[in-house]
């Protein structure tokens, strides 16, 4: 008879591998699918790397699509590590759109600099601002927060959809309900022919390291995660570590919004988010909610869409795949976690 | 009429991971028999009953009944030999009525039926003197009726071999004739109980026989006759112990505490502590004494600035901190430490390593925005050697580590600070003989130094030998402060049962 | 008043797949499981529910699919959190988007069609005789499709179910303190994958009622985010079946109040504006029962945590 004992204690070695494996038997079991379709699932998975590191072009759309993700992944892993489930980073990023682009959109002259600054800032807030209203509530009357937060996507996703119809409709639109393009002025600069967002991916993942592993207020956030009450023992401000981080956690995805409209859509739309903030949320968990962990994730995933938008103009895969696949990896690993934290024995003398 | 079997275990073994928790012990019940299991904490007395009721599933070894080999995969086979098991943390569900948690589980027909179960439960609670009230919720109710719905639970699935684990630990001695009482009702009714206990002096009263465990295995079975406590506690422990616990004298000072009229309401405005007053001197043990929940909790987070107070004054040497929180109570340098009942729930961060948990406090007087942990690795050295506590690491996450060595950790990061007043609640809950005298002896060296200890404990015996005077809290107020020396566990009950003032003589009452 | 009273009747319907699915999680988190994977459940009943339909013609087959689809869905949850001890909350989460990638990969190739002609006359309405004749009352709960009416009946059968059975009584004890179930020999593993199938094959019925008749074309983002609103209506009706018969129909309500305003004619406010109502009166609702507390109220005391026995 099988039985599970819990192991004492694992090596990081020997954790890593069984992760790494159960996304590839991930892989593995979604080949059945292009199988099911009369595909060879090698030329397809191999299609896939192609079409996100192949080219410098493949290259630079992979790391557009890891920065938003990266950004929010650190975000959401923020609040996690506090046990305060945001699921709101879509909105969030929305909302940081919605800001940056009033800015955008009522001050197209000025200077290139200063507006993108005021940008920077405006997103910052406004992703802050619509995080703070869930956690609010929560500090207050203890409401759960992971359906408050949802709600309030989908509020967000409603008042753009109201802007584009009503006060911030483009008058040169011909009758298309949508907002004007930003100025030149109003949209990021470019490094490498990636706009600068990237340098800003590599500056958060090390700020949130470093403040995360040897802050105060990072071992506040920690303590806070385990345990209110110790926290409390521990005279760690309560209310004051919530907010902290969670207007860092709406921060970051504001400003993911604004990095999106400004250098990506060049406007403001629902769609500029286009689910990031949910993928977010599951890179931040296969990241242990750890930066550098988060980056390599994100890279991964961001390769997993590329590769997946380039196999289906090629092989007419519906776009579609690239969600089930990040979803099943997500699963294996989640399984794969009772084989970490158990190991199988044949015990003695319970034969039934 | 139904007969109660014979209970026999042979050879169990049981082992969790790298811990032998039971090895090959052996273990023969009789019927009309009260049959106490002693032992240490750690003894592995919880392990064995669990796989006599089910829970757990030996290793090696058999279970007879009447003779015939049987094999339990699960509680329901316990059960239906007739075993049932009554648990140190009680296994009701608090929004239920009475009714509704005996019927859990039970074949009552497709509906719930109440009038046959009631009628059921009405015949036993006569026969046995088990007064329940069938409509209450478990939420409302005391200890001691919880304890009498989960006996009515198993014997309503028709036990006859009654187990009970650790019956008494939050009992007053009042509680506890109940319970001896009711349990003489069954063993007069052919029933057989096992009833589990590390304290001797219940032992001796009630049991006919002894089976003593130590280190998982049996030591031996005797009858109470041919014993005493002292050869008790030596079986347990495996050598000669000294059971008293030295007091040192303290000689009368000056204040570290004063608590005058305090009061203390919860989130819904019910009074909690109500105007409490009570001094301790440096140097001096003040023990408390009282059942569950009757504002022991509030009161200890009220003096470490947890817990917003309505009225009334703390004066830490001679300076009210009524109205600062936590954190400004540790960064004034007000040298108070907490060892909290809930040691991984509140005292020490469980996932995290030695060396992060002994920052846990003091991070806050490092100024700056980052951490510095060389501090807190030295002192991690320091403390592991000086406790005995083991360890793999200073790095290693303290949640896998012994009750014993958490317990060592969070003493040793409280008394690093050099507290001035030293607040323990249940400090040696469940901890093994051994580090429960170490503890004893730490206790008492602090207050050699002058340290002012408030000790919250369940056990009146040590209560009465370590603290100079001991003070008792009923219902949120203090129904008595007894002196040390003099105060006898009867008493004690008393006042824990909201007696007040009952007997006079040179009796020191609350100080208000 | 014959406008309210086709306004309130019009609530019924758009309220009925979120009942289902108000239904099937309030199975789910009686017995300790919490399930943020509701909307992936709908999504794969929808789909599939659709897909079956369309090519059989038969009404039967085609909810009997919608039913397995969101079973599956919930086997995917039981298996990861009860046998592999997976976090709740991420595996839900993980449900949900697979359950969309999942519809919209099958649905690829429905977009544009309509349910059968078989399914549509099957779920016309139907005035119930007598009843639909009482005033006021009758036309807005009497006179509508098969669903509804199961629905309602559904909603009647589980209340019976969980206050007034045996096993509903051993469920409401697993949610509430699974070590005691356990001491009391329930067999918790077998009722917790038990509600959960069910639990998502009633959130796939959910999902095909849009699919079917609600729309009733194949769209890709047919639930719009019901699942979600059903997560929180369960804590809204307080984990009690009948009081989510008056949830689901007052944001069945909230749901079309947007539409019917822009309709009607009445331009106070914009229909986007309007459009937020279900999801701004959620999280009102929400806060109001998190300020209230009361114990009888609370949520299943180990909602969201696993259950293992041999836990040292």
């Amino acid at each position: 008879m099988l039985r599970f004992i819990k192991r004492d204690e694992i090596s990081k070695g020997k954790s890593t591998i069984i992760r790494i494996f159960s996304v590839i038997l991930a892989l593995f079991v979604f080949s059945i699918v292009f199988i099911l379709m009369n595909k060879n699932p090698i030329d397809i998975y191999a299609s896939m790397l192609n079409g996100a590191f192949g080219s410098s072009y493949s290259i630079r759309e992979t790391i557009k699509l890891a920065i938003p993700l990266c950004i929010a992944a650190l975000g959401v892993g923020v609040a996690f590590k506090m046990h305060f489930w945001n699921i709101g980073a879509e909105g969030q990023i929305l909302m940081g759109a919605f800001a940056a682009s009033v800015f955008a959109l009522k001050f197209p002259e000025m200077p290139r600099p200063a507006l993108l600054l005021i940008m920077m800032l405006a997103g910052i807030i406004g992703g802050s601002l619509w995080a703070l209203i869930p956690a609010v509530f929560k500090a207050k009357w203890g409401t759960n927060e992971t359906i408050v937060t949802l709600m309030m996507n989908y509020v967000a996703i409603k008042w753009i959809v109201f802007l584009q119809h009503g006060p911030l409709k483009d008058p040169n639109a011909k009758g298309f309900a949508k907002i004007a393009n930003f100025t030149d002025n109003a949209i990021l600069p470019e490094i490498f022919k990636v706009h600068i967002g990237w340098i800003f991916t590599l500056v958060l993942v090390l700020f949130i390291f470093i403040f995360m592993n040897y802050t105060k207020t990072g071992y506040e956030i920690a303590v806070l995660g385990e345990s209110e009450k110790t926290a409390l023992y521990s005279g760690v401000n309560i209310k004051k570590t919530i907010i902290i981080s969670i207007l860092l956690s709406g921060g970051l995805c504001g400003l993911v919004g604004m990095i999106q409209a400004s250098g990506i859509s060049n406007t403001l739309v629902e769609s500029v988010s286009g689910g990031v903030g949910y993928t977010a949320i599951i890179v931040a968990w296969l990241g242990y909610l750890s930066a550098p962990v988060i980056l390599v994730v994100s890279v991964l995933f961001a390769a997993l869409q590329q590769g997946g938008s380039f196999i289906q103009t090629s092989y007419g895969i519906p776009g579609a795949t690239a969600l089930i696949l990040q979803s099943m990896i997500l699963f294996f690993v989640l399984g794969s976690e009772f084989f970490i934290r158990f190991k199988v024995s044949k015990k003695v003398g319970d034969a039934k | 009429m139904s007969t109660v079997p014979h209970i026999s275990m042979k050879g169990i073994t049981k082992v969790f991971g790298k811990v032998v928790a039971n090895n090959n012990i052996n273990l023969e019940i009789n019927s009309g028999e009260i049959h106490a299991l002693l032992g240490e904490n750690g003894a592995g007395k919880s392990t064995l009953m669990n796989i006599l009721s089910g829970i757990y599933i030996p290793d090696r070894g058999s279970i007879f009944v009447s003779g015939k080999e049987v094999k339990f995969s699960a509680p329901k086979d316990a059960i239906k030999a007739k075993i049932g098991m009554i648990h140190q943390h009680f296994k009701l569900v608090e929004v239920m009525t009475s009714l509704e948690n005996i019927m859990i589980g039970q074949k009552t027909g497709f509906f719930i039926n109440k009038n046959n179960v009631i009628k059921d439960i009405t015949g036993l609670s006569d026969k046995y003197g088990l007064e329940v009230d069938v409509n209450k919720r478990v939420y409302d109710m005391t200890v001691g009726e919880k304890q009498i719905l989960e006996i009515l639970k198993v014997m309503y699935r028709g036990a006859k071999i009654l187990v009970l684990d650790e019956p008494t630990t939050v009992f007053t001695p009042q509680e506890t004739k109940k319970l001896f009482k009711i349990i003489n009702k069954m063993k007069e009714q052919g029933c057989a109980i096992i009833f589990i206990s590390h304290k001797m002096d219940e032992v001796m009263e009630i049991s006919d026989k002894i089976t003593v465990l130590r280190k998982g295995e049996t030591i031996i079975t005797l009858d109470k006759s041919d014993t005493s406590p002292q050869k008790l506690a030596e079986l347990m422990v495996g050598h000669p112990v000294d059971l008293s616990i030295k007091r040192v004298k303290f000689e009368s000072a000056e204040n570290i505490l004063e608590v005058k009229n305090l009061k203390v309401l919860d989130e819904e405005g019910i009074e909690r502590l109500k105007k409490i007053c009570f001094t301790i001197g440096a140097g001096e043990i003040l023990g408390m004494a009282g059942i569950v929940n009757s504002g022991q909790r509030e009161l200890c987070e009220s003096l470490i600035g947890m817990q917003s107070v309505k009225e009334g004054e703390i004066n830490f040497q001679g300076e009210n901190i009524v109205g600062k929180n936590t954190r400004e109570i540790i960064k004034k340098g007000i040298s108070m430490s907490f060892i909290p009942e809930d040691r991984l729930g509140m005292g020490l961060v469980s996932s995290m390593d030695m060396v992060d948990n002994l920052m846990l406090k003091e991070y806050q007087c490092q100024k700056g925005l980052f951490i510095d942990k060389k501090p807190a690795v030295s002192r991690a050295i320091e403390i592991i050697e000086k406790l005995e506590i083991k360890t793999p690491g200073i790095y290693y996450p303290i949640k896998n580590l012994s009750g014993g060595n958490i317990q060592k950790i969070l003493l040793g990061r409280e008394l690093a600070a050099k507290p001035k007043l030293l607040i323990m609640a249940y400090p040696v809950r469940g901890l093994d003989i051994n580090t429960c005298y170490t503890i004893y002896d730490l206790i008492n060296q602090q207050k050699a130094k002058g340290v002012g200890v408030l000790f919250i404990g369940e056990d009146l015996d040590v209560l009465i030998q370590l603290c100079d005077r001991v003070m008792v809290i009923c219902g949120g107020e203090i129904t008595g402060i007894l002196q040390g020396e003099d105060a006898t566990k009867e008493e004690i009950g008393l006042l824990m049962t909201g007696h007040k003032n009952n007997l006079q003589e040179n009796r020191r009452e609350s100080e208000c | 008043m014959n406008g309210m009273t086709t306004f309130l009747a019009a609530a019924i319907v758009a309220g009925t797949p979120l009942l289902f699915a108000t239904l099937g999680e309030i199975l789910i988190e009686r017995a300790g499981n919490l399930n943020l994977g509701v909307e992936g459940m709908m999504l794969m009943g929808a789909v599939i529910g659709f897909l079956v339909g369309l090519s059989t013609e038969n009404v039967f087959a085609a909810l009997l699919g919608a039913m397995v689809a969101g079973a599956f869905g919930g086997l995917i949850f039981a298996f990861l959190t009860i046998s592999l001890r997976a976090n709740q909350v991420v595996t839900g989460l993980a449900l949900a988007t697979f359950g969309s990638g999942f519809s919209t990969l099958i649905g690829k190739q429905l977009v544009g069609q309509t349910a059968p002609a078989a399914v549509k006359s099957f779920f016309r309405p139907y005035s119930i005789p007598l009843i639909s004749d009482i005033p006021v009352i009758g036309p807005i709960f009497f006179k509508h499709d098969a669903f509804v009416y199961l629905g309602y009946t559904l909603a009647v059968i589980i209340g019976i179910y969980l206050y007034n059975t045996s096993k509903g009584l051993n469920l409401r004890a697993i949610g509430e303190n699974p070590g005691c179930a356990d001491a009391a020999s329930i067999n918790i593993t077998l009722y917790k994958y038990v509600h959960i199938l069910i639990g998502g094959a009633l959130c796939g019925l959910g999902g095909a009622y849009l699919s079917l008749v609600y729309i009733p074309n194949w769209q890709e983002n047919v639930v719009a985010g019901r699942g979600w609103i059903a997560i929180a209506l369960v804590i809204f009706s307080a984990w009690n079946p009948y009081k989510a018969i008056l949830g689901a129909f007052l944001f069945g309500g909230l749901d079309i109040i947007g539409f019917r305003l822009q309709s009607a004619g009445i331009h106070v406010v914009s229909q986007y504006l309007v459009d937020m109502l279900p999801y701004l009166v959620t999280i009102g609702i929400l806060v109001i029962v998190s300020m209230k507390k009361s114990k009888r109220n609370a949520p299943p005391k180990n909602l969201g945590t696993p259950y293992f026995r041999e836990d040292r």
